[in-house]
């Protein structure tokens, strides 16, 4: 079979991503009707850089969602089809199976792999870990940062040293410092992660008991509910396999496997872990800074004279009117963490060599840059405008919270 | 101000002792160790093998005091054999161990013998950080005018045309990693694919003898992803400054537009880059650890990659020393700079 063109690769990238182009349309008219309905969120679709912006996003989103889903790719990422080593893009696959699709669309790699399936693949591992890692992130940030500014003294002083401390390490001495396999063995990640996931416990138990505990008849079975699905999901999260901490003499049980509904494979946990412990001290400092300028307005003297206790006032005072400069930061931390999980693969750490995520990807290609161009840019690209496009949509948000 | 900079000193002393704890604690710790006698011994190593060559190398000691011996604190460990023979890390081999110091460590100027490159880790560390210097030292040249440059373009006149394309570059170059923007170089200046081959797309030659050809990727590599930030800070200093109220005087008093930016805006709108341009010390590290694997120009990154790679402990550990010291060195410089530039903080 003859090898196709550029535009009618083109064409055909455009066909296959169809489920993207239609989800995005709906999206994107759903939005604009109802966009004076949606408070921040809808005032974004005023500002043309925001629209855009959330678009790239959105597009990356979707496509990670319906690449996991097996529905945009054309082969299996892992898979290597002999004769296809290196091979441009739209190269016919020589005598391809009835069923199989005939092409590699965006050529080979160096493994023989289809470029544009792992393209698609690696967009799912960044639109999973991403997200979740900046959330957590901002859970510990918030729940460290509100006191510490609210309160100052002491406890400021010493959180503020320790956030200090992880920031001045240089990023990737501390990556290598904790996702190498020997440190893995000795479950060091493990002990972070148990540490880092209790702040969303923490977090939510605090909020919700500042709030209700006037009322124990509602609070009582809430937070109860709440705090037992929290534990559970928490246990699932940090336990595996059974045990907290495996390592060759030493373990600790956690839940039992029964109860155990999903596995974080060991390498995405560390990955996970080492993201959201870079990312944490940043947010500190963001919300103490906001904590500190809030704090001195009438609204949170009001809520004091009412006689409110401290932690309603942080979470319920101040947090909500911080809303606005987090939102933006959320958007480009999740850019920052998007690069950061980029520079772990192009050092080959944590996730497995054949792992699909952009950064191995780039890592694969550049040794073979100077001949070889398509398998490294096609990641290079796609990491590009998925950062870019969160960069703008904060820039678009930040716009236009400024204007209330 | 001179109690201040104290202070400030104090906590980066105790900064840097609770840095280097941490890095000297995780490479301790025993798989590493492990891993060290097995690659130093030989691999079929039994483990009784691997305890004993630990605990003549004094690796078995609680970790505080062998953190106490490296810094230069505690006296080092020796250890007798069956033979009465000393060995230990004071000792060099073949020298007498009476006359060995009793302390040795990184207060002492022994910094360790790298595993990997079978040499002493300080001679190793300078000549590379001398590559690196200048690597670094190149960037600044180019990253610093260019991004206060652009900020300054952007700012003086807000929501222009200009403001908004130039603001739109400086957030795609904040948004392009030095992984991809270098693959990117280098598949356009440098690959036969293309064919512009107008650059080299590794920095090897350089170490010995940096031309244009040779240098210009890794140098703009980490220009490009640090000048975005330092352009946007100018940019939004630049804003602020130009709607106060004795740039609007000047105006109102007939001094030209040009006249107004450079005597008037610029002084009170470079205070905030000057600090941003110290804190991108550490991001500047980052990117030096990316674009020196990336072009393989064997600097002090290459070696951090090495050292973490090859498990090189006293190597990684000199390494860590010295980044995180740069790190704080350079934070101290922008606390201290902050406040001596800024006249409503110095003198009250």
């Amino acid at each position: 079979m003859e090898p196709l063109s550029a535009i009618e690769i083109t064409g055909r990238i455009l066909y296959q991503l169809a489920p993207v182009w239609v989800s995005l349309l709906i999206l994107f008219i759903f939005s604009m009707s109802f966009k004076r309905r949606l408070g921040l969120y809808g005032k974004l679709f005023d500002s043309p850089i925001g629209m855009i912006g959330f678009g790239m996003v959105m597009f990356w989103v979707f496509t990670g969602i319906y690449g996991a889903m097996d529905m945009i790719v054309t082969h299996d990422p892992l898979n290597q089809i002999s004769g296809m080593k290196n091979k441009a893009p739209g190269t016919a696959i020589r005598g391809a199976e009835e069923g199989t699709y005939q092409w590699y669309l965006l050529g080979g790699d160096n493994l023989a792999r289809d470029v544009f399936s792992r393209l698609i693949k690696g967009a799912w591992v960044v639109v999973q870990i991403a997200p979740l890692a900046t959330i957590f992130a901002f859970m510990v940030g918030i729940t460290l940062g509100l006191p510490a500014g609210y309160y100052g003294g002491k406890l400021d002083t010493f959180i503020s040293f320790l956030a200090n401390l992880i920031l001045a390490f240089p990023v990737i001495l501390l990556f290598y410092l904790l996702v190498t396999p020997e440190i893995v063995a000795t479950g060091v990640p493990n002990y972070m992660a148990i540490v880092l996931f209790m702040f969303p416990i923490i977090f939510i138990t605090v909020l919700l008991n500042s709030r209700y505990y006037t009322r124990p008849k509602l609070r009582n079975p809430l937070l109860a509910g709440v705090l037992v699905l929290a534990i559970w999901l928490y246990l699932q999260l940090v336990s595996n396999s059974g045990y907290l901490v495996n390592t060759a003499d030493f373990a600790i049980w956690g839940l039992p496997q029964v109860l155990d509904f999903f596995d974080i494979p060991g390498g995405i946990l560390v990955v996970f872990v080492s993201v959201v412990f870079v990312n944490s001290p940043t947010v500190f400092r963001i919300v103490r800074g906001l904590t500190l300028d809030i704090k001195t307005r009438d609204y949170v003297a009001a809520a004091q004279t009412r006689g409110e206790g401290p932690w309603y006032i942080m979470l319920w005072e101040i947090l909500p009117n911080a809303r606005g400069p987090l939102i933006v930061d959320f958007c480009l931390r999740i850019g920052y963490t998007t690069i950061l999980l980029g520079t772990l693969g192009f050092f080959g750490l944590g996730l497995p060599p054949e792992s699909p995520d952009w950064g191995s990807t780039i890592n694969d290609g550049r040794k073979l840059l100077s001949v070889y161009l398509h398998p490294a840019m096609a990641p290079a690209f796609a990491l590009l405008t998925l950062v870019l496009g969160l960069n703008l949509l904060a820039d678009g948000l930040r716009e236009e919270s400024l204007k209330d | 101000m001179g109690l201040f900079i104290l202070r400030r000193v104090g906590v980066m002393i105790l900064t840097a002792l609770c840095l280097t704890f941490v890095v000297f604690f995780m490479t301790n710790l025993y798989p590493n160790l492990e891993k060290l006698a097995k690659t130093q011994g030989n691999f079929r190593m039994s483990d009784e093998a691997v305890a004993s060559w630990l605990e003549k190398g004094g690796y078995l000691q609680s970790t505080p005091k062998k953190y106490l011996e490296w810094v230069g604190l505690a006296p080092s460990y020796q250890h007798v054999d069956e033979e009465g023979n000393v060995t230990g890390r004071c000792i060099l081999p073949g020298s007498d161990p009476a006359e060995a110091p009793s302390f040795c460590g990184i207060l002492q100027g022994y910094w360790g013998y790298s595993s990997v490159f079978k040499d002493e880790v300080s001679s190793i560390i300078a000549t590379r950080l001398g590559l690196t210097g200048f690597l670094m030292f190149c960037v600044m040249m180019i990253m610093v005018p260019a991004a206060l440059i652009l900020g300054v373009l952007a700012g003086m006149r807000e929501g222009s045309v200009m403001d908004r394309s130039l603001s739109t570059v400086a957030i795609t170059t904040t948004a392009t990693p030095e992984y991809v923007s270098g693959v990117i170089f280098i598949a356009v200046f440098s690959s036969s694919a293309i064919g512009l081959k107008w650059f080299k797309g590794t920095a090897t030659s350089a170490m010995e003898n940096p031309t244009f050809e040779n240098f210009t990727l890794p140098v703009i590599t980490i220009v490009l992803y640090g000048m975005g930030y330092i352009a946007r800070m100018t940019r939004a200093s630049m804003t602020e400054v130009m709607t106060a109220q004795y740039i609007r005087t000047a105006r109102l008093k007939g001094v030209s537009f040009p006249n107004i930016v450079m005597k008037h805006a610029l002084r009170n709108a470079l205070i905030a880059p000057f600090t941003v341009i110290m804190l991108q010390f550490p991001w500047l590290l980052n990117g030096v650890v990316i674009v020196e694997t990336l072009f393989n120009y064997k600097g002090f990154g290459w070696t951090l990659v090495q050292a973490a790679g090859n498990n090189d402990i006293e190597l990684l550990l000199g390494v860590s020393v010295v980044s995180v010291l740069v790190v704080l060195i350079t934070q101290l410089i922008s606390d201290i700079g902050y406040v001596y530039l800024n006249p409503r903080i110095r003198i009250s």
